[in-house]
């Protein structure tokens, strides 16, 4: 569904990601795992257009993401759930939801959306009312994976849905995650949170300074020596 | 002593109510400012410049063509709107990642450009739609039809722009954008087109406002800087880029000039309004509605 060819990516002259080839076949979850600065937000954003690579191509779906305009992207089929959320804080859930189907494609289906997100999060039809920077982390969580959901996407990347979260609600988000690929959906996620994202993924890559330094299925790299001691403390 | 208190009462209260009649247009003023504030980051130093262009366009209009007024207040609307779209196209969109204050100078050169363009192409002698509008007669209170009407109107515009901007995608995403500009793309916008369309409808909302003020004043190349400079303590007042806090603060200001003008003359009324907007900026620098942060 999603292919990556030799990525390179950087903010000005600072380059962040080295040669990275990444795939993600329809009706998967992966992850990309490491350490914080390793270049995995810079990864989802490039997927997404927020940034534009140096060099390589993307493809989802056979359609060249590099050289679709930004805004389009979502219209290939990809909602992108960023770092640290990034609700709009004044707007009320409902209208951070109607965001995510702004796209005219989506516009249509709106109720039907709506919908369908109302019931996989029935808080947030509680809260649909409710200033979106007033609610709980885990809340807002659940509303940015809503807004990304609204567009109906085929792929979904999510960056570090479990960053800043009280121990029991990321137990909720990575619930949430199966629930969502249960349903179809592919996934790709980002996370530091390395045991856990594990036992959701099918696949991991994992990138340390902007490099692909191993790849694998999820229980091969649960069980690789240099995961153990770096990142699974054990 | 008793009946100089009832004179008193009602021209107090005449007083009053011709604030809140004048606090209407001016919030429409304010409310355009705002709005390319809001959105585009950017303060247009010629907005009221755009109004005056309006006024000519309807003194043109009913004067030359003959058009009867309700006609040509939309087209007016139409050309201000287009003027707003063109403003932002040829001069903030090639200045939207230069410094703020280049952005100033940009849009104040504007205003030199458009108050010179009028002097040479119009002339600088005042010029009216030559139509008089009865007066309202309240018992001893005097209102004009011309400020009601306009009362009326920009508040009717004011219910159109909230309308827009709540029940809208387009309109939501505006609200959206001042909040955070970076992941727009992620949501399928194209700032570029938003920065447009705002434009746009600032510029109508000038339109809007020309229609309205040139009801009761004269037009000429200067007449910019009697509610140009007005405009832009409301929305400092109010908070750059808050609708709501603009909304209130040109009505303080508006009763301000109003009964100011009451006790004395009415450039008094402009004097207090002024040093009310000085002392302010001490107490509430971030303006009435400032959120805590």
């Amino acid at each position: 569904m999603l292919e990556l060819r030799s990525i390179d990516a950087g903010y000005g002259s600072f380059q962040a990601l080295f040669d990275v080839s990444l795939d993600v076949r329809a009706g998967e979850a992966v992850g990309v795992i490491g350490p914080n600065g390793a270049g995995k937000t810079t990864l989802m954003r490039v997927i997404s257009g927020l940034i534009r690579p140096i060099r390589g191509t993307i493809a989802m779906q056979g359609t060249d993401v590099v050289a679709t305009p930004a805004h389009r992207i979502v219209s290939l089929g990809i909602a992108h759930v960023p770092e640290n959320r990034r609700l709009f804080p004044r707007l009320t859930v409902a209208d951070n939801l109607k965001m995510g189907a702004f796209m005219p494609g989506a516009r249509a289906r709106y109720a039907e959306r709506l919908d369908f997100v109302f019931e996989l999060f029935p808080r947030m039809k509680e809260r649909r009312h409710q200033m979106a920077g007033t609610m709980s982390g885990g809340e807002q969580q659940m509303c940015a994976i809503g807004r990304a959901l609204m567009s109906n996407p085929k792929l979904l990347l999510l960056d570090e849905p479990s960053a800043g979260l009280a121990p029991v609600v990321v137990q909720q988000v990575f619930e949430l995650v199966k629930r969502i690929r249960s349903s179809g959906l592919t996934v790709l996620i980002v996370e530091q949170n390395v045991q856990q994202v594990l036992r959701v993924v099918d696949r991991a890559y994992l990138l340390e300074a902007g490099t692909i330094r191993a790849a694998g299925t999820s229980t091969e790299l649960a069980a690789s020596d240099t995961i153990k001691q770096a990142y699974l403390g054990v | 002593m008793q009946s100089f208190l009832d004179i008193f009462d009602i021209y107090f209260l005449e007083a009053v109510i011709n604030g809140i009649l004048l606090g209407g247009v001016l919030a429409l003023l304010a409310l355009g400012l705002n709005l390319i504030f809001g959105v585009i980051d950017v303060t247009w130093i010629c907005y009221a410049e755009l109004v005056m262009i309006g006024m000519y366009g309807m003194y043109y209009l009913v004067q030359y063509f003959g058009l009867p007024y309700w006609a040509a207040a939309p087209l007016v609307i139409l050309l201000v709107a287009l003027l707003g779209a063109a403003l932002h196209f040829l001069v903030i969109a090639p200045l939207l990642t230069a410094p703020p204050i280049n952005q100033l100078l940009a849009t104040g050169g504007v205003l030199f450009i458009l108050q010179s363009f009028a002097t040479v192409a119009f002339g600088i002698d005042f010029k009216n739609l030559g139509i008089r509008l009865p007066v309202l007669s309240l018992g001893d209170m005097n209102f004009s039809y011309a400020r009601l009407l306009s009362f009326a109107a920009a508040l009717l515009g004011m219910i159109g722009v909230y309308l827009f901007l709540t029940r809208t995608f387009t309109g939501t995403a505006i609200r959206a954008i001042a909040q955070d500009r970076q992941i727009m793309p992620l949501m399928g916008v194209d700032p570029k087109r938003l920065y447009l369309i705002t434009s746009a409808i600032g510029g109508g909302l000038a339109g809007l406002a020309a229609c309205l003020l040139v009801l009761q004043y004269d037009v000429h190349p200067f007449v910019g800087l009697s509610f140009g400079p007005i405009t832009f303590l409301i929305c400092v007042l109010g908070g750059l880029g808050n609708f709501i806090g603009g909304f209130i603060a040109a009505f303080v200001f508006a009763e301000i000039i109003s009964l100011g003008g009451l006790f004395s003359d009415l450039e008094w009324g402009y004097v207090l309004a002024f040093g009310f907007f000085i002392v302010m900026m001490f107490i509430r620098p971030a303006g009435l509605l400032a959120r805590r942060s």
